[in-house]
């Protein structure tokens, strides 16, 4: 069965365009590296200092994770790539499942 | 084509991990699997913040008692870098170099192991420092099972990347094996974003009380 992508007629032009395709793609995973790191140093910041109160600290490090696994869904696990319509969808639903169960249990659980 | 066919560099595809139907039934079948996963950690993180400090007595611990920054840090700045370093094995297996694809691997699990010791010390610490146990109230067993729960996927992440290493060592790469070492590294990276709402959700949320 044929299930191979064909390259071109010429393998070397070919291999020389996914080089720099695949070094292309490395430069902007080791940006989001840089800045996954860079909003987890502030997340921890924000809570070491005094001076934030409670009801600030909580949506703003809540929305740097979610920031951050953005940068680590699309970059490090490709989904910015082509081809990721149906894992998107496998992803979303969950996480919308996940989130209804999250939202249940903080409202209506009290012991 | 075989998938077990010898390839170079030139003939290498561009999409290994998807260049083969068992590839892209690999690939496809894994994130339905994540996307389930997704499921299973919310409903423990949402346990969690249901039983968080709920404690039977004044004497037990609770979530600021226990968390401390320089570790929380520490463990989170080792998952992430072990996700980059799992990045640059997927990028040489692109461009079909096996032993850098190793070597990167190699470094992946070390990261990952250095991970799990610090997890391990962390949770001795509470047990005999603080008496903070699975059993001791209901906030310990909703920590427990959900942070170990993460710390049990690092593990079965490490032994399969392990095992893939070993097992391929002498095969070199092929497009029978490039989907299975993309999926684990996919596996990977997975744990390190469970890991990124453990640290603010658990840790952060916790210290702020």
């Amino acid at each position: 069965m044929e299930n191979t992508q064909s390259n071109s007629a010429n393998p070397r032009m070919d291999l020389n365009f996914r080089r720099k395709k695949n070094a292309e793609d490395m430069k902007f995973q080791v940006i989001a590296f840089a800045l996954t790191i860079f909003l987890t140093l502030v997340a921890f910041v924000a809570v070491g200092y005094d001076g934030f109160s409670h009801w600030f600290i909580v949506p703003f490090i809540l929305l740097l994770a979610v920031v951050q696994v953005g940068f680590q869904l699309y970059y490090f696990m490709h989904m910015s790539h082509k081809g990721h319509e149906a894992v998107a969808f496998f992803l979303y639903s969950g996480s919308l499942v996940g989130a209804i169960t999250i939202l249940t249990f903080v409202t209506i659980v009290w012991l | 084509m075989a998938a077990e066919q010898k390839y170079t560099e030139a003939t290498w595809p561009s999409s290994p991990e998807r260049a083969t139907l068992e590839g892209k039934n690999k690939f496809l079948g894994f994130w339905l699997f994540l996307g389930g996963e997704t499921v299973l950690f919310a409903s423990l993180f949402a346990t969690y913040l249901a039983l968080k400090d709920k404690v039977p007595s004044a004497d037990h611990a609770l979530a600021k008692d226990l968390f401390e920054i320089p570790l929380t840090f520490m463990a989170t700045m080792l998952l992430l870098t072990s996700s980059l370093t799992s990045v640059y094995a997927m990028y040489h297996m692109k461009n079909f170099d096996f032993k850098r694809m190793q070597a990167w691997l190699l470094v992946t699990v070390l990261l990952g192991a250095a991970f799990l010791g610090l997890e391990i010390y962390e949770f001795n610490h509470y047990v005999h420092e603080f008496k903070h146990t699975f059993t001791s109230s209901a906030f310990g067993s909703a920590f427990y099972t959900l942070v170990g729960f993460h710390g049990a996927h690092v593990a079965v992440g490490l032994g399969w990347i392990l095992t893939l290493m070993i097992r391929n060592a002498k095969r070199g790469l092929t497009l029978y094996n490039a989907p299975k070492f993309y999926v684990a590294s996919l596996y990977w990276h997975f744990i390190d974003v469970v890991w990124v709402f453990i640290f603010t959700v658990v840790y952060l949320m916790g210290m702020v009380g």
